[in-house]
């Protein structure tokens, strides 16, 4: 494919390869966080974890959409699906997150109607096919699918399409950040930055966290020759003692983000005071909700919905796994009640989150060679 | 430097656990079916596994093939039986009608059978447009004598408007186990190279863009066909040295090769360079974030066959119409067992694990 093979060529991944090794100081341990599921997901779909050696691990961070999203609110999404004609829609990663009684998938075998989507405009679609019927869309995502949810609840208030309404479990990416660096025992060296987030908010978001926490930042696009790059980039910074936001991914990432799609963000969207993550617990600032502008298309001001805190459940360890404090293995319930096909916590839902990597990697992840 | 690295011993212990439960039976433990029980993968085979073939207590069913084995007075027959549940009815490519023949003959056809004869039972819903049900009928015709394959007897049901998408199909087949093929599910050698008949997710693909619920435009045809010739094939050339074969159905070939490693017992290496995709199909897999390595076909086969027979069984396929670009993809290994490992075409390994949940529903 043009325009997509030039990024994955594997010659010029293998001189990136020896440009890291070259880098690497003998015996040193770096841990660098990759913040993005997005980058998760093509780093084992390439195999590029595989061409570092050994004392460069990638710890995968809270990025991933799906994986941060607490019981509780798969239990209010799946009450709204229960109600009576409703049509309730979400992307197809979703359907399987497991709420305190089960997921979105059980409950559509038990005879919720409830439809995966690739886009938000396919629920608004589905809203206008099915006037009788009330069509919800679980809004997830961080700042990437954000826009698109508001440019569709803008739609639906043009088209005066009124059976159409948006639980909104929208987030920002740098409360997360924030909260992982105020952590005291976080062991990272620093951070792949997330390409498609930045692609709304630019790079400007991320200078807190060289100028406050002193750890680099390299802003990244998803093909593994990106990846590869980002983390020369990282090490060279370490090793040369800078410590700066760098843009890797300038081809798409403008420092200022796109204006438009802020402008839009800010006009349909305001910060929650707290939201819950699951694994991270409640982080001030971190949520989105529909402004009161567009209060008539919030689902959860349509329907009543439980609200009930679920606690994660006490042997879960997801929270110190994505701060790199433990390894997935070291976690209690890994690998015996908590699986890919029975997860208790978010990082064994998606194939994106780090338990359900290394559940799938295990011992080849170990062969790599250490220098 | 082996100190910091070196994996420790509760973490050998733990991924012990994880490859003794990978290699275990799967259990049934759901409290209901949902869409990922039919889609292939480990909830399937959890259904299969775990609640089927505990019941039914039969030696060729716990074989795990794409058809049974049953002797009478010494002759040799494979049975298998399949539903067709395909939604729309017609695609690009085929219709229901086609798959309904062709699938079940392919299952015949990779178990080592010539196919013989089939039985047909359409489940038809309420309101079904006559011309719709005839422009069927005349596919199972068509596709039948292009098989070679006669349908002895059949069985028709009308359900109620809202029951049935149209139609559902079932059809069972018979076929007689070709004296030439010595193939098991179990019969996986190390140094088995692993070849595949053709380019691979074009099924899958069509039936999903012609859903049209996906805005995407691009001409991909199913490539639903008996597999029949390619097996002959096959076996004319490799005899006893093809060890086992299967269609890549429902789950794609990822799904074939973790089900295969699992039942033999061996380790799998795929290269990723190697596995022959069409342009459009790649480019929609990369779109909707998809691995054509789990999409449907219905009209490819994996063949295992030993190293020193290979080249000769990759020409001899090449040979047969429609699978012009078969290739060898990859190798059977010692270890780790039950795992399929991938070389990237970027140039890392990674696992291709079963197929988890349910991201095409209701292909075939």
């Amino acid at each position: 494919m043009k325009f997509v093979d030039e990024f994955r060529d594997p010659e010029l991944g293998r001189a990136l390869a020896g440009e890291i090794l070259s880098l690497v100081e003998p015996g040193r341990r770096y841990k660098v966080m990759e913040v993005c599921g997005g980058h998760t997901h093509s780093i084992y779909k390439y195999g590029v974890d595989d061409l570092l050696p050994a004392n460069v691990e990638l710890v995968h961070g809270p990025g991933c959409p799906v994986c941060v999203i607490p019981m509780g609110r798969v239990d209010d999404g799946i009450a709204i699906a229960r109600e009576q004609d409703v049509i309730f829609t979400c992307f197809g990663d979703m359907m399987r997150v497991p709420g305190s009684n089960g997921s979105l998938l059980d409950a559509k075998a038990a005879g919720a109607d409830i439809r995966m989507v690739y886009s938000p405009l396919d629920a608004l679609r589905i809203a206008k096919q099915n006037p009788d019927r009330e069509v919800v869309f679980f809004a997830i995502g961080f700042e990437t699918t954000a826009p698109s949810t508001a440019l569709t609840l803008k739609r639906a208030r043009a088209e005066a399409v009124t059976n159409f309404s948006c639980m909104c479990s929208h987030v920002t990416i740098v409360p997360p950040l924030r909260a992982l660096l105020e952590s005291p025992d976080l062991r990272l060296d620093g951070f792949i930055g997330p390409g498609h987030v930045s692609t709304v908010v630019g790079a400007r978001p991320f200078e807190f966290i060289p100028a406050d926490y002193g750890k680099p930042v390299v802003i990244a696009g998803f093909e593994p020759l990106d990846i590869l790059q980002a983390i020369s980039m990282i090490l060279r910074q370490l090793d040369e003692g800078r410590c700066e936001v760098e843009n890797q991914y300038r081809r798409v990432v403008p420092y200022e983000g796109n204006l438009r799609a802020l402008e839009v963000l800010q006009e349909v969207f305001e910060l929650r005071p707290h939201f819950e993550w699951r694994g991270l617990g409640f982080i001030s600032h971190s949520g989105l909700k529909l402004s009161d502008a567009f209060a008539d298309l919030d689902a959860e001001r349509r329907f009543s919905v439980p609200g009930v805190r679920v606690a994660d459940p006490k042997a879960c360890q997801c929270g110190e796994v994505l701060k790199g404090v433990i390894k997935p293995w070291e976690c209690k319930v890994f690998g015996t009640a908590c699986t890919p096909e029975r997860p208790i916590g978010t990082c064994m839902v998606s194939s994106e989150g780090a338990c359900a990597a290394y559940y799938n990697f295990g011992r080849f992840a170990r062969e790599r060679e250490v220098v | 430097m082996t100190d910091q690295t070196a994996v420790s011993d509760r973490e050998q212990k733990i991924l012990g656990i994880i490859e003794t439960a990978r290699g275990k039976r799967a259990r049934f433990r759901d409290e209901q079916i949902n869409m990922a029980h039919g889609a292939g993968g480990k909830a399937t085979q959890s259904l299969i596994e775990g609640l089927l073939a505990p019941a039914f207590e039969s030696a060729a069913l716990d074989e795990m093939a794409d058809a049974g084995s049953v002797e009478v007075d010494g002759l040799e027959l494979a049975l298998t039986t399949d539903s067709y549940v395909v939604k729309p009815l017609r695609f690009p490519g085929g219709s229901i009608g086609e798959l309904a023949v062709n699938g079940t003959v392919n299952d015949l056809a990779v178990s080592g059978a010539r196919p013989v004869a089939l039985t047909l039972s359409l489940v038809l819903e309420e309101g079904l447009p006559a011309h719709e049900l005839r422009t069927e009928v005349a596919a199972i015709a068509g596709a039948a004598r292009a098989a070679g394959v006669q349908i002895v007897a059949g069985d028709t049901k009308v359900v109620e408007r809202g029951h049935a998408d149209g139609m559902y199909i079932c059809s069972s087949g018979i076929g007689r186990r070709d004296p030439r093929a010595v193939l098991s599910p179990a019969g996986l050698r190390p140094g088995d190279r692993i070849l595949l008949s053709g380019s691979i997710g074009e099924h899958g693909t069509a039936i999903m863009l012609a859903r049209g619920e996906f805005e995407l435009d691009a001409s991909i045809e199913s490539d639903t066909r008996s597999l029949w010739p390619a097996v002959d094939a096959l076996l004319e050339v490799a005899g006893g040295e093809l060890h086992c074969m299967r269609d890549a159905t429902r789950g794609g070939v990822a799904s074939v090769l973790n089900e295969l490693a699992r039942a033999s017992s061996v380790a799998m290496i795929v290269r990723e360079s190697q596995i022959p995709v069409e342009p459009a199909v790649a480019g929609a897999a990369e779109i909707l974030g998809i691995d054509p390595m789990y999409v449907a076909n219905e009209g490819k086969l994996v063949a295992f066959v030993a190293a020193e027979a290979a080249e000769a069984a990759l020409r001899a396929l090449r040979s047969v119409p429609g699978c012009e670009r078969a290739a060898e993809i990859g190798e059977v290994r010692t270890e780790p067992p039950g795992m399929v490992l991938v070389q990237t075409s970027f140039g890392g390994r990674r696992v291709m694990d079963q197929l988890v949940g349910d991201p095409l529903p209701r292909i075939c």
